[in-house]
């Protein structure tokens, strides 16, 4: 009964989740609560009541946050359920035992975790390493390059599909942002180690690795409920520890570590004679590990760092830089369009409701939700080492819509805070426009333009007459207005000079309400 | 220009099972039109076996179809830019057969390839049981000089594969007023060149389409009255709609009835071009098409605009851009033979024009002239979403209205679907390359904010 809670209830917290990263809807409002309820982005959002209620949970009930709310570790035991359904009979059952905890190693990766994060403020790379091996936002990376795939590809070729050909707008097709090498490998190999071991070891990551799970662990210990050994009706049987996926029953010493119990109460089902319950604990010594045994460092999916991304298409593509106006002289067809290319920044260009560049860094567990969200394909993972994996803003596929604030409304790290209101979006300056005069088509003189200017939602460009122009080869350039520009790259991503457009956004340090 | 875009042989599978599917259909219709034998039960229009109605022109005595095969938009294979000319084989059979003998085309249309998709076609029949329209298309100032304006005639020929020619037409005057005029036909002696070769028996007929500037029109009409030459035959833009209408459709046309009244006075024939205006009259918002179902509850819009247009005595053919077989099969059926509208049905259609143009649509007629846009928009794609809407009533501003949120998703959506995104109207710029080739003279920039503007406002405000 309780098993059939506890599962229930993490599958439907596994889905929402996922969910999440998946939708392009704009669901974000009715489901956001199920990140900001995960322990590393409440504390880095410094969400002080999410935070004490996750510590009064596990104070009563133990490491439940590990069995219900915490994605990754649902994922696993999905794996683990896995291994009992596959292979040769006598493999399937009964293929644990207990394993004394593996204390120094639990510690020392926390202790370099705790150290990574809190010197994110002095280099953000620091934090991504650290966040490699954080449950949620791995998580977050591993759904973000499987499963919305293949939620996008069922919808715009088949839904989608299907409603265009009925003539329904229920379903569109939905574009998707060019997906970054670095964070498809650093997911698969997540996705690879953590669910190998959890295939072969249960709840091994969890109980050795994950700083959420050494945390939730040590305050675990002191849970109200637990599950409870009866010695009176205890035949030594020894079922209860051949089934923990945790390794946590001493069955000999009728002893459960509850540092490692993620309450999941298989062993309460699985006990013939009744005698595990969970209930309030009985005085007894806690489990000391006797020895801390000889540990070999585990990998916790340590990325490729050799392999370099690419600015993708930019070199591909170089050479027809200006779309030349041939001379017509047949009827119909369509010019081919010379994509741009994403674009290297001085500084970056962060969201608005990020506060600046560094708040952005340092609070930012490259999670890739608002990667998912952003319906403008314009946040993609960062390739540089400076902020890892990070989202940063790119205008080759669209630009930062000012009726839009979807990545600050799902954000759960407090790297984007919400904005008072989304009419706000258009007062706060991200960053700032940047003219190349030489490359722009009506300011050397190529054709009529002002693409730019006309196009701007907050008016921040006109168009300047050359003082040498002539009324025969009339000249204008355009302008930026930085007081009035808020770096939403409407003007890079409609300029028609390609692949490397002759305006472009330059990353404010610190965002500036205007 | 090469020949991989010219589809002949080496049908993958996949389409010749589409094509064998869309034969068995057609051998349904076509089976039925001309014995009048019906054993097509789909098909709703009435079906008469008159057989096809025929003008004869005064000066060569040409009996000419009253459809004639506008070339301007043949077939494509699916999905892709390439023409199709295996349907294009079977609807000019088709066509050959059922009486259809005039076949416009022009060295311009469908990215060039027109000419030689229809010598193709053509040149598989009896040289004497059709006639050929072409134009000499010379619009770019490249092709202004002489011996550029003779290369495109005999290309022309070669393309058509004939020697000779039997409607020749300076092709859309009007356009860039007397001087584009003067620079492509007098100043070059090119119209002295076609005069001579009309003598020479090469031309036929000799005529210009017009559209635009209505002085060129009247200047070209003085030549005649003055002995000049004499035109065989002049193509103007006739419908309803612009048949008193043209100048609140569009400020620079001029009204049909003025156009045909001058021809008339000369005796000289009119062709006509876009009697549907681009398909818009073949889509009417639906309380118009109640109002001529009311009246011939079995006759599509379509007819209508057809037989309005068949009508005037000295109409010598109307051109239909028949793009599938089954406009094909329904107009020929139209014209076999044409019942001319009555004068209380034209009362009906001068009805239904004021009240189409309320309506406040882009008079684009998709001829796709300003294409390509060096910028990679999609411009006739664009104007043709937002008629659609304009005409389904789903133009909506104010975000109160209770149907704002469905029609603000029909526009949004459909404008993805219709437009790929990189080839919005977001994406003009202004250089104002397409100005000059509309024959319809629409602001194309100045619709294009206006579209974009409207995309804008739908997706800032959410209901």
């Amino acid at each position: 009964m309780l098993k059939t809670i506890r599962v229930t209830l993490a599958i439907v917290m596994l889905l929402i989740v996922t969910f999440l990263f998946v939708d392009f809807t704009g669901l974000a409002p009715v489901f956001g609560w199920s990140v900001k309820i995960q322990l590393i982005p409440a504390l880095l959002s410094l969400n002080l009541v999410i935070v004490a209620c996750l510590v009064a949970l596990t104070l009563i009930f133990g490491r439940i946050y590990c069995s219900v709310i915490c994605p990754l570790g649902v994922s696993q035991d999905f794996m683990t359920w896995l291994r009992g359904k596959v292979g040769q009979k006598k493999t399937r059952k009964n293929r644990f035992h207990w394993i004394p905890a593996k204390s120094a190693l639990r510690w020392s990766v926390f202790g370099l975790f705790t150290a990574l994060m809190a010197f994110g403020t002095v280099h953000a790379s620091l934090r991504a390493v650290a966040s490699l091996i954080e449950p949620y936002s791995a998580w977050g990376r591993i759904a973000s390059v499987t499963v919305r795939p293949l939620y996008r590809l069922v919808n715009n070729e088949m839904l989608a599909y299907e409603a265009e050909r009925q003539g329904s707008t229920l379903f569109y097709q939905v574009d998707s942002a060019p997906m970054s090498v670095i964070v498809i490998s650093v997911a698969v190999i997540t996705l690879l180690v953590v669910g190998l071991t959890a295939f072969l070891h249960g709840r091994a990551y969890c109980n050795d690795i994950c700083p959420v799970g050494t945390l939730l662990g040590w305050i675990s210990r002191f849970s109200l409920l637990r599950p409870v050994i009866n010695l009176d009706k205890c035949n030594g049987c020894r079922k209860c520890e051949r089934n923990c996926k945790a390794s946590c029953i001493n069955a000999k010493e009728h002893d459960i570590d509850m540092s490692r119990c993620v309450v999941c109460m298989d062993c309460i089902g699985n006990c013939s004679t009744g005698a595990i319950n969970y209930g309030i604990r009985k005085r007894q010594e806690t489990v000391k590990p006797k020895d801390p045994t000889h540990i070999k460092p585990s990998e916790a999916g340590e990325p490729d760092h050799a392999r370099r991304a690419f600015m993708v298409t930019a070199a591909a593509a170089a050479g027809a830089a200006v779309a030349s106006a041939k001379e017509k002289l047949t009827d119909g067809g369509l010019a081919d369009i010379v994509e741009k290319a994403p674009r290297k920044r001085v500084v970056p260009v962060v969201p608005p409701g990020a506060k600046s560049v560094k708040n952005f860094t340092t609070h930012c567990t490259a999670c890739q939700l608002c990667i998912s969200e952003c319906p403008n394909q314009v946040l993609r993972p960062s390739t540089s080492l400076d902020n890892f994996m990070q989202p940063v803003m790119q205008f080759d596929k669209g630009y930062c819509r000012p009726e839009c604030d979807r990545c600050s409304s799902v954000c759960p790290v407090g790297a984007i805070i919400p904005l008072e209101d989304v009419s706000m979006r258009s007062a706060v300056s991200v960053g700032h426009a940047v003219v190349d005069r030489d490359a722009c088509l009506e300011a050397n003189g190529t054709s009529k333009c002002g693409n730019c200017a006309r196009r701007c939602p907050s008016q921040a460009i006109v168009m300047v007459e050359d003082k040498n122009s002539t009324e025969e080869s009339p000249r204008r350039f355009p302008a930026v207005n930085e007081s009035a520009c808020i770096g939403c790259g409407a003007c890079e991503y409609l300029c028609p000079v390609s692949p490397v457009s002759a305006i472009h956004v330059e990353g404010r340090e610190v965002h500036v309400i205007i | 220009m090469s020949d991989k875009n010219i589809q002949t042989t080496n049908r993958s599978r996949r389409s010749f099972l589409k094509r064998a599917g869309q034969l068995a259909a057609l051998t349904a219709l076509t089976g039925c039109v001309p014995s009048g034998k019906s054993t097509d039960t789909v098909s709703t229009h009435s079906k008469k076996d008159g057989g096809m109605t025929y003008r004869t022109t005064p000066t060569t005595g040409d009996k000419v179809s009253l459809l004639g095969y506008g070339c301007m938009r043949l077939p494509k294979i699916d999905g892709s830019e390439e023409f199709d000319q295996e349907a294009i084989n079977r609807q000019v059979d088709y066509a050959l057969e059922h009486g259809v003998n005039y076949f416009d085309t022009s060295p311009a249309y469908c990215r060039g390839l027109s000419e030689r998709c229809m010598g193709i076609a053509l040149s598989r029949h009896p040289r004497d049981s059709y006639y050929i329209a072409t134009k000499l298309s010379n619009f770019a100032p490249s092709t202004w000089p002489r011996e550029k304006s003779i290369e495109m005639y005999h290309n022309s020929l070669k393309e058509l594969q004939t020697d000779y020619i039997d409607y020749l037409l300076l092709h859309a005057i009007g356009g860039g007023g007397m001087e584009s005029y003067n620079a492509r036909y007098e100043d070059n002696g090119m119209l002295d060149f076609l005069i001579n070769e009309r003598e020479e028996g090469r031309i036929r007929n000799l005529g210009f389409s017009y559209h635009g500037d209505v002085e060129v029109f009247d200047h070209l009409l003085k030549l005649h009255d003055e002995g000049r030459l004499k035109w065989d035959f002049v193509q103007i833009q006739l419908n309803y709609i612009d048949w008193a209408h043209a100048k609140e459709v569009n400020e620079s046309n001029t009204n049909a009835e003025y156009l045909y009244g001058e021809l008339r006075k000369r005796n000289i024939p009119a062709v006509v071009m876009e009697p549907l205006l681009g398909g818009r009259l073949a889509s009417l918002p639906n309380n118009l098409l109640a109002m001529l179902k009311q009246e011939r509850p079995d006759d599509s819009t379509a007819s209508w605009a057809f037989r309005y247009a068949g009508t005037p005595e000295g109409i010598l053919t109307v051109l239909s851009g028949m793009t599938y077989m089954e406009h094909l099969v329904e107009n020929v059926n139209t014209y076999s033979p044409l019942e001319p509208v009555s004068e209380e049905e034209d009362r009906l259609l001068q009805k239904v024009a004021t009240m189409l143009l309320q309506f406040p649509t882009v008079p684009c007629t998709d001829c796709k002239y300003c294409m390509p846009c060096p910028h990679g928009l999609d411009i006739p794609a664009i104007f043709a979403h937002y008629n659609k809407c304009v005409n389904a009533g789903d133009i909506v501003t104010d975000e109160m209205d209770p149907s704002y949120a469905k029609a603000r998703r029909d526009f949004l959506v459909g404008y993805d679907r219709s437009v790929p995104k990189l080839r919005q109207a977001d994406h003009c710029i202004h250089c104002e390359e397409c100005i000059s080739h509309c024959p319809q003279s629409i602001d194309i920039p100045g619709n294009m904010d206006l579209i974009n503007n409207y995309a804008e406002t739908l997706k800032r405000k959410q209901s």
